[in-house]
């Protein structure tokens, strides 16, 4: 797509794109590995933490301890979303914090908050997916293709 | 009485005065370089109110009494009231002039409304079709990521290119007689669009418009650089600044023979705020020209200056089209109040 685009420019245009491009300051991409990596591990251990936590204190099975889990690092996003947080987290830390589930909460959440002036109905409900509805549809697409998949070569049980 | 210059500059035989200025900021700008040249920094970047577009409306009601108020004049003297600002159907400006009374002219040019709306209220007046004119115009972070990027409170990563939408408010009273600031001239920018599609490098949009508006400018009025104690563009920031710079070089402008800056880049401190690039939106250069500027004009630091406001005109939607986005930019020559001026001059 990004070639298409170049193409359709006239020649003054790509001479200037390449002018343009050559003061834009790239990414630091190895410190945002760096940091995606460390900020991602450390949710996840929090994760797993909370997890074992289930198991230990609350008697439950790893797969049954799975379900709060989730709905405590969820509510732990939200809160942080909420109290202007998660952003300047998000900013730092780049997919480490947009990867995990917490990132999706975020996504949900912030949007939520900021379309509540607009009524609960026609704002929050309505805009609460905006950001996060594409995951879904595409996220469903693809769980039916590997089903698909799966089906066609008599994996399936 | 005004005449057109070439091809698309006024001169304004009279230079009109602008009386008086009002600037209120937020916040964030507040601890800013520049925070002791505003008329008033909020601590809350709500005001008061239940959403950030009341907010931001609140911000231009503020500037616009303010700059009344400092002239001693009420709303009933004022003409008219030109004013735009970055929200949909120029939503800040419409309620505000709501709220003033004052016959209005909405306009939209991005982040170039600041001198987009000086130009005509100094046209207005001018002409004589005007008694007093009162030129505002606003942007709010919150609004603009709202509406332009992300939710507020989401957490993305912004490219070191990005740029930080100024919260605040300008508005300046133009006038045909008395003491202040004068504006001699204006050039009307035409539309540029280089083929920058990514909506976080805005400085690069705008660039090449700014660069167009000045050399029209000089070309225009006869002018040169050094006409100039000072040229400053309106948020183009670090990268777009440097973009600036380098097609300057290019098209053998001496610059060096004035002083060039960037609004964007005298708003925030680099080392404590992290604002990527730099500032931008409609208030970034309304706020530093009418705060800081206007300030150092009636000082007699500066006794010619010009300000060339830069604009994206991005739309979401087109871009989502796969769309480039085009750059605007307005410039208007100010001057030293007269005092100032036959001193020195």
């Amino acid at each position: 797509m990004a070639n298409n685009k170049i193409k359709k420019l006239t020649p003054v245009q790509q001479e200037y794109r390449q002018l343009a491009l050559k003061r834009q300051p790239a990414r630091p991409v190895g410190v945002n590995c760096l940091r995606a990596f460390v900020v991602g591990g450390l949710i996840c251990t929090l994760g797993q933490g909370i997890q074992e936590a289930f198991m230990h204190f609350a008697d439950m099975t790893q797969k049954e301890a799975a379900a709060p889990t989730v709905a405590v690092l969820i509510a732990i996003s939200v809160v942080l979303t909420a109290m202007g947080v998660y952003d300047k987290l998000g900013q730092w830390a780049g997919a480490g914090s947009a990867v995990p589930v917490t990132g999706f909460a975020n996504a949900m959440s912030s949007a939520a908050i900021e379309h509540r002036s607009e009524g609960l109905v026609l704002g929050t409900g309505a805009n609460m997916f905006k950001l996060a509805g594409s995951v879904i549809v595409f996220g469903t697409v693809a769980a039916f293709v590997i089903a698909l998949i799966r089906f066609i070569f008599g994996y399936g049980g | 009485m005004t005449i057109l210059k070439g091809h698309q500059s006024w001169l304004f035989r009279d230079k009109p005065v602008i009386l008086s200025a009002g600037t209120v900021v937020g916040p964030f700008e507040g601890r800013g370089p520049l925070q002791n040249d505003f008329d008033i920094v909020h601590d809350d970047s709500l005001v008061g109110q239940d959403s950030w577009e009341k907010a931001e409306r609140t911000f231009l009601e503020e500037a616009s009494k303010i700059a009344l108020q400092k002239a001693g004049l009420t709303q009933d003297q004022i003409s008219f009231y030109v004013g735009g600002d970055l929200m949909n159907q120029i939503t800040s400006s419409s309620y505000a002039a709501r709220t003033l009374a004052i016959p209005y002219l909405g306009m939209f040019g991005a982040c170039s409304t600041s001198m987009e709306s000086l130009a005509i209220a100094s046209y207005l007046i001018s002409t004589g079709g005007a008694k007093y004119a009162l030129a505002g115009t606003c942007s709010h972070n919150s609004t603009a990521e709202k509406q332009f990027r992300y939710p507020t409170e989401y957490g993305s990563q912004k490219p070191p290119y990005a740029q930080y939408t100024v919260t605040g408010a300008g508005a300046a009273l133009v006038a045909g007689e008395g003491v202040g600031p004068r504006i001699a001239a204006a050039t009307i920018g035409r539309v540029v669009d280089m083929g920058i599609t990514d909506p976080f490098n805005m400085g690069a949009a705008m660039a090449p418009a700014a660069v167009d508006t000045i050399v029209s400018h000089f070309r225009d009025l006869g002018v040169g650089p050094d006409h100039y104690d000072l040229i400053v563009t309106g948020d183009l920031a670090k990268v777009g600044y440097e973009i600036a710079t380098d097609l300057f070089d290019k098209h053998r402008i001496p610059m060096h023979k004035t002083r060039y800056r960037d609004c964007g880049m005298m708003i925030y401190d680099y080392d404590k705020q992290m604002v990527q690039a730099g500032g931008s939106g409609c208030a970034c250069s309304a706020v530093v020209t009418y705060g800081h500027l206007l300030r150092k004009l009636s000082q007699g630091e500066f006794r010619r200056i010009l300000v060339v406001a830069t604009g994206a005109l991005m739309s979401p939607l087109a871009l989502q089209q796969s769309e480039s986005i085009p750059g605007i930019a307005h410039a208007v020559a100010l001057e030293a109040p007269d005092p100032i001026l036959e001193k020195e001059g």
